[in-house]
């Protein structure tokens, strides 16, 4: 368990804290310039955004660069920029930015790795006519994760966060006259609207009981303290404390975003969109802010534990990210599309995360998030090479041996992918995996997540020995021959690799870098941390375990090439369970046969209602006057006689509006009116009287 | 009074406009564009002369019949100041909608300008018997409105329309009749603090016996229907779907907007102890209106019945804020919640005013595309040909599903605030119509604007120059609303502590 973090007080910000707003406005401007651009005006869109991020980078890097500078000199620290948005009755409605660790190396990474993608796609959207607009949709998603990035503020978060969701939602739904993408888009954008709802009310609960939305405030933030001490004291409900319970709604969100079980089937369809997409949005940057969410509202989370213990809240976060990271990694091992192996191993690692932020704290979280930022915007990226290689193919068994035709992306592909295995030493994913396990390990609650994440990483070496053969060892089973990628496209994964192999270097337990930066304390370089008791055993086990999932997948898979048509080895063996996992275990066809039934079912009950009961009330009311009015009309006209009669022969018209339709009778109508009027007044006349 | 007596001319220029336009024929809609373009500067002029401390400004009185309690008395605080910029903003884009009356121009644009002139008199009333007669007034041109130039079934559609109006009236001119008979007195600001020393019900019961809570039921009524709440809505669907488009603007955008203003300006002041009473019964409906309101809304193919369901679903945010609040804050955190509540309805009655207002603006530019197609399962890929109608009215729909950073967000954000700390569990059920209103809205994006283009839409004609012109007004404002909330908040905040300092529960 993480001992809390203790910074020094805020300090009056720096000119760099006071400019950090620039980091997400000046993307979000260049995408409103962009939407007024014309179509054909593709050069100035691709120049106006990456100009914005390459900005964007610069002041984050400055910014990293302050806060690096005052932890160097002892002074960990944390900035912040409040302002009022909204005041109703006395209370203020505040909004404000931090700058501190956890913001600025987040802030490097998106603002980093989003350039490289910017640029990438320069090359990977090429041909497309609607070039200008993805850019506008590229930067003004860029400028909302900045902004998650630097909130101060539960609310400015969420805004940010719905904007994002919105960018996502038009990224997916890019192709709009694909059918299939325009229902991933909407299903992406409804499933985290799920998570959202629970993440408002968690918002509204946490305001009516702190006053304030605020994260720090010089002492009184929400994230401070005194704010959590009245919240541990409120009980909620089932035993929870309102710092629980608040926790669990935020936590709802955070869900929704990152793709944890129950909520994880819209990440593999919202793969529909752009290749750059899928690994700017739906692996490296947004699905990890629900990680991020986490990281910053840890304080809350952490509220109430004692030394050593976990929360409830944790608890959960703990279990759902554990049971996400196995769940998804069974069913990436029997998908076949690149992309969608990818997207469901994506969202097993954000699994790994979540876990790791329950056990380990935020440190360990946020390094798997930071390392596999890189690594998963590499493996998306050269998808997207070898898919524009193979002519759109995304089909692996309709790949192979492409080792010889696309040697740099092969090469980069295969630096991800032992990354993401967590390949022993070289690459940074063996750190940041290992950082979570070992914290697995010493959880005091129970054994059970460990066993599952090392299970997990199993699966992960296996089921992408599966796909690295299919699609660069063997023959070439496709149609057109594949080409290499141009330079625009294949630098990015260079740069890429790069930090996949040489992030690992910040975050090994003899020199814990990265975890010392972000909990302010120094970072010393020490040999003997290889000797802290049970570190040594668990390596060994992680390496055992990712050579055994190589091996494996080698010994089925390696460079055998199977016909397209041919089933899969594994098939072939256990041919039932392979089914279930390619049918991505039924989730989908049980939110169909439930929620989704569910919302048709109830919408034709509100309808029915409407037009038979409420309609059926008023029509038999109706009615009841029609008849009324004809019994009138009958005594006016056999028993009534004279001036009255006339009068009455209003009245009867009158009631039998409701009954009749009578179009053009407007007089009848003023004279209702006017009947009314004159009653008015002689009741008013009258009353005044007595 | 002194000076120009600003909010009697607010009032009278649209009737001074309507007789132009009835007789100005062909050039009726050029009348009437400058006649609400005036209206629209004028509620302006209003807005910012507003008191800065939230009571009533612009004060107008006159003794008209003393002995009947009737005076003319006019004033406007941030609510009803707000109310007025949202009608003459409704109506200027109403005029601007309608391009293609050709029949009657004269008597079309006379009418919408007799219901502007209504909307105003009611926003600005502060005596029952003259809001009563606004209130009644601006009826009657909707209803010839719908009558004269609505859909097919505009018959039928307009007379449950007036009936069910009317019969609301009815209930709310009886219940204040009982309260003028026991009290003398028609006077709002009079009558609220009557109300609020309780002396109100103890003259009522003196005179007539323990009537008051049926009084509050009869007021209730007469804004049941208008607002509408369920089960008092049957009337909306079918007249805000038979009305010619630009008028279902006028209805949803502002027409609506009067219920709720009535529930502020008149059922809470002088009923709040009998709403408290009948608190738990009146958020089950208000809950049921916002859940039911968007689960019909997604039965729905013809586009207008969408959203006129989808109007129900939001105003009914409306009522769940008001009937929350509707309680004896014993704590600071409570006012502080319904502080919030107040703000967030008046918020969102201007919002839903205008969101609401747009996308039946670009409903009428879609049906006047596709000959008078609006079902839903009829269209498709329309952003193909017409990328700008897409992407405008997309703002419109996202600010309808209440995405943060344009209008919608803002209030239904206060509403929820306000609302969970005062009553948990109606706030979390009614999160349900978050989720469906924003599956209807998806889906009717999904529906209109993606997938192939079917052949008989493939030359669909965009937005042209001058309706890109008229409509990017209205965006910047959901843009800033939604972005900078405490412009208008600034004006509607004090009157929102004024009026909690002045009502009792």
């Amino acid at each position: 368990m993480q001992e809390s973090i203790s910074f020094t007080p805020q300090l009056a910000a720096s000119p760099v804290a006071e400019l950090l707003w620039l980091i997400p406005a000046v993307p979000v401007v260049a995408a409103g310039v962009a939407a007024l651009l014309k179509q054909s005006r593709r050069k100035a869109s691709a120049t106006l955004a990456i100009g914005a991020m390459s900005f964007s980078l610069l002041v984050s890097l400055a910014a990293f660069a302050h806060v690096v500078g005052l932890w160097l000199n002892g002074q960990a620290a944390r900035e912040v920029v409040n302002f009022t948005w909204l005041q109703f009755g006395s209370t203020n409605v505040d909004l404000g930015w931090v700058l501190d660790p956890l913001s600025a190396a987040m802030l490097v990474m998106v603002s980093f790795v989003g350039l490289l993608i910017f640029i990438y796609s320069v090359g990977y959207m090429a041909h497309d006519e609607n070039f200008t607009r993805f850019f506008c949709f590229l930067s003004l998603f860029a400028g909302a994760m900045l902004g998650v990035v630097i909130a101060n503020s539960l609310l400015l978060l969420f805004m940010c966060w719905e904007l994002v969701g919105l960018t996502s939602y038009l990224l997916i739904g890019f192709w709009y006259q694909k059918p299939s993408a325009a229902a991933a888009a909407k299903k992406a954008f409804l499933t985290t609207r799920v998570g959202d709802v629970f993440f408002l009310l968690g918002i509204v609960w946490l305001f009516a009981q702190t006053g304030t939305l605020l994260f720090y405030n010089h002492g009184t933030g929400s994230m401070e303290p005194g704010a959590l001490a009245v919240l541990l004291t409120q009980p909620a409900c089932f035993g929870l404390t309102a710092a629980g319970a608040i926790g669990l709604l935020i936590f709802g969100g955070a869900a929704g975003k990152s793709g944890q079980l129950p909520l994880h089937v819209w990440l593999p369809d919202a793969m529909e969109g752009p290749t750059p997409v899928s690994a700017l949005i739906h692996a490296a940057t947004m699905v990890a802010a629900g990680v991020y969410l986490i990281a910053r509202v840890y304080p809350l989370m952490q509220a109430g534990s004692l030394t050593g213990g976990s929360t409830a809240s944790l608890t959960v976060v703990t279990w759902v990210g554990a049971s996400t990271a196995i769940f998804a990694a069974l069913i990436a091992v029997a998908q076949n599309d690149i992309k969608r192996i990818l997207a469901y191993s994506t969202v097993s690692q954000l699994g790994y995360m979540m876990a790791g932020l329950g056990m380990g704290g935020v440190a360990v979280g946020m390094f798997h998030l930071i390392t596999h930022a890189f690594f998963k915007a590499l493996l998306f990226m050269g998808a997207g090479s070898v898919i524009h290689g193979c002519h759109e193919e995304q089909d692996i068994r309709k790949m192979g041996g492409l080792k010889a035709d696309m040697p740099l992306t092969f090469v980069t592909y295969t630096i991800g992918m032992l990354a993401l295995c967590g390949f022993p030493l070289l690459f940074s994913g063996f750190w940041s995996k290992d950082g979570i396990l070992e914290a697995a390990q010493h959880w005091g609650v129970a054994k059970g997540p460990f066993y599952m994440l090392v299970f997990g990483a199993l699966l992960t070496a296996f089921y992408m020995t599966r796909q690295v053969s299919y699609v660069f060892f063997g023959y070439w089973r496709g149609r057109k021959s594949a080409h290499e990628s141009p330079s625009v496209m294949t630098l990015p994964l260079v740069i890429l690799a790069f930090f996949a192999m040489a992030l690992g270097l910040i975050g090994t337990p003899v020199w814990p870098w990265f975890r010392a930066f972000l909990e302010g304390r120094a970072a010393n370089f020490d040999l003997q941390a290889f000797g802290e008791p049970g570190l040594l055993p668990l390596m060994g086990i992680s390496t055992v375990v990712v050579f055994l999932g190589l091996g494996l997948g080698w010994t089925i898979y390696g460079a055998k090439s199977p016909a397209p048509e041919d089933p899969d080895p594994l098939e072939r063996s256990v041919p039932v369970v392979w089914g279930w996992l390619r049918d991505r275990l039924y989730v989908d066809e049980l939110y169909g046969v439930t929620v989704i039934a569910f919302y048709g079912w109830w919408a034709r009950v509100a309808d029915w209602l409407d037009r038979r009961v409420w309609g059926g009330v008023v029509a038999a009311v109706a009615g009841a006057f029609g008849l009324w009015a004809r019994v009138n009309r009958f005594l006016d006209t056999n028993v009534v006689d004279g001036s009255f009669d006339k009068g009455c022969e209003e009245l009867a018209a009158g009631g039998g509006l409701l009954a009749r339709v009578q179009s053009g009778r407007v007089q009848t109508y003023l004279r209702i009116l006017a009947l009314a009027i004159v009653a008015l007044a002689a009741i008013l006349i009258w009353s005044s009287r007595a | 009074m002194n000076g120009i007596p600003v909010l009697t001319v607010l009032t009278v220029l649209p009737v001074v406009g309507a007789a132009l336009a009835l007789l100005a024929g062909r050039h009726a809609r050029a009348v009437a564009l400058a006649t609400t373009l005036a209206s629209v500067a004028l509620a302006l002029y209003v807005w910012l002369q507003l008191p800065a401390n939230g009571a009533m400004g612009l004060v107008e009185r006159a003794a008209w019949a003393p002995s009947l309690g009737i005076e003319y008395h006019l004033g406007v605080d941030g609510l009803g100041g707000l109310m007025l910029v949202l009608s003459a903003i409704v109506t200027l884009m109403s005029v601007d909608a309608a391009h293609r009356v050709h029949r009657q121009p004269g008597l079309y644009f006379g009418l919408v300008l007799l219901l502007e002139a209504g909307l105003f008199g009611s926003f600005t009333a502060l005596n029952f018997f003259h809001w009563f007669l606004f209130w009644e007034l601006s009826l009657i041109p909707a209803f010839f409105l719908i009558k004269l130039w609505g859909g097919a079934k505009r018959g039928p559609a307009a007379t449950q329309f007036f009936v069910y109006t009317m019969a609301g009236s009815v209930a709310l001119l009886l219940a204040f009749l009982a309260v003028f008979l026991s009290t003398g007195s028609m006077d709002f600001p009079h009558l609220t603090l009557l109300a609020s020393t309780g002396e109100l019900e103890q003259m009522v019961t003196a005179h007539l016996g323990p009537v008051t809570l049926w009084l509050a039921v009869g007021v209730l009524a007469g804004f049941a229907v208008k607002v509408p709440i369920a089960p008092f809505h049957t009337w909306l669907p079918a007249a805000y779907a038979e009305a010619p488009s630009p008028v279902t603007m006028l209805l949803t955008g502002a027409m609506s907007k009067m219920g709720v203003y009535g529930l502020l300006r008149i059922a809470l002041p002088l009923f709040g102890p009998q709403i408290a009473q009948m608190r738990t019964p009146l958020l089950v409906l208000a809950v049921v209106t916002v859940v039911m309101g968007a689960w019909a809304a997604a039965a729905q193919k013809d586009l207008k019945r969408v959203f006129a369901y989808s109007s129900v679903n939001h105003l009914g945010y409306c009522l769940l804020g008001i009937f929350a609040l509707a309680v004896p804050a014993v704590s600071a955190g409570a006012q502080a919640s319904q502080a919030a509540a107040l703000n967030g309805v008046i918020l969102q009655m201007f919002n839903h005013g205008i969101t609401a207002a747009a996308l039946f603006w670009f409903i009428a530019m879609i049906q006047e595309r596709s000959g008078g197609e609006r079902n839903i399962d009829h269209f498709g890929g329309l952003r193909k040909p017409a990328p700008v109608l897409a992407g405008l009215m997309g703002i419109a729909l996202f600010s309808s599903l209440g995405l943060p950073g344009l209008n919608g967000f803002v209030g239904e954000f206060l509403i929820f605030r306000g609302v969970f700390s005062l009553v948990w569990v109606a706030a979390t059920v009614s999160v349900l119509g978050l989720l469906v209103t924003a599956a209807v809205i998806l889906t009717v994006i999904q529906k209109v604007f993606t997938g192939p283009v079917p052949e008989q839409w493939a030359a669909f004609p965009d937005l042209h120059g001058g309706e890109r012109l008229a409509m990017a007004p209205v965006i910047g404002l959901m843009l800033l609303v939604g972005l900078l909330p405490q412009l208008i908040v600034d004006s509607v905040n004090p009157t929102v502590v004024n009026l909690l300092a002045h009502w009792r529960f």
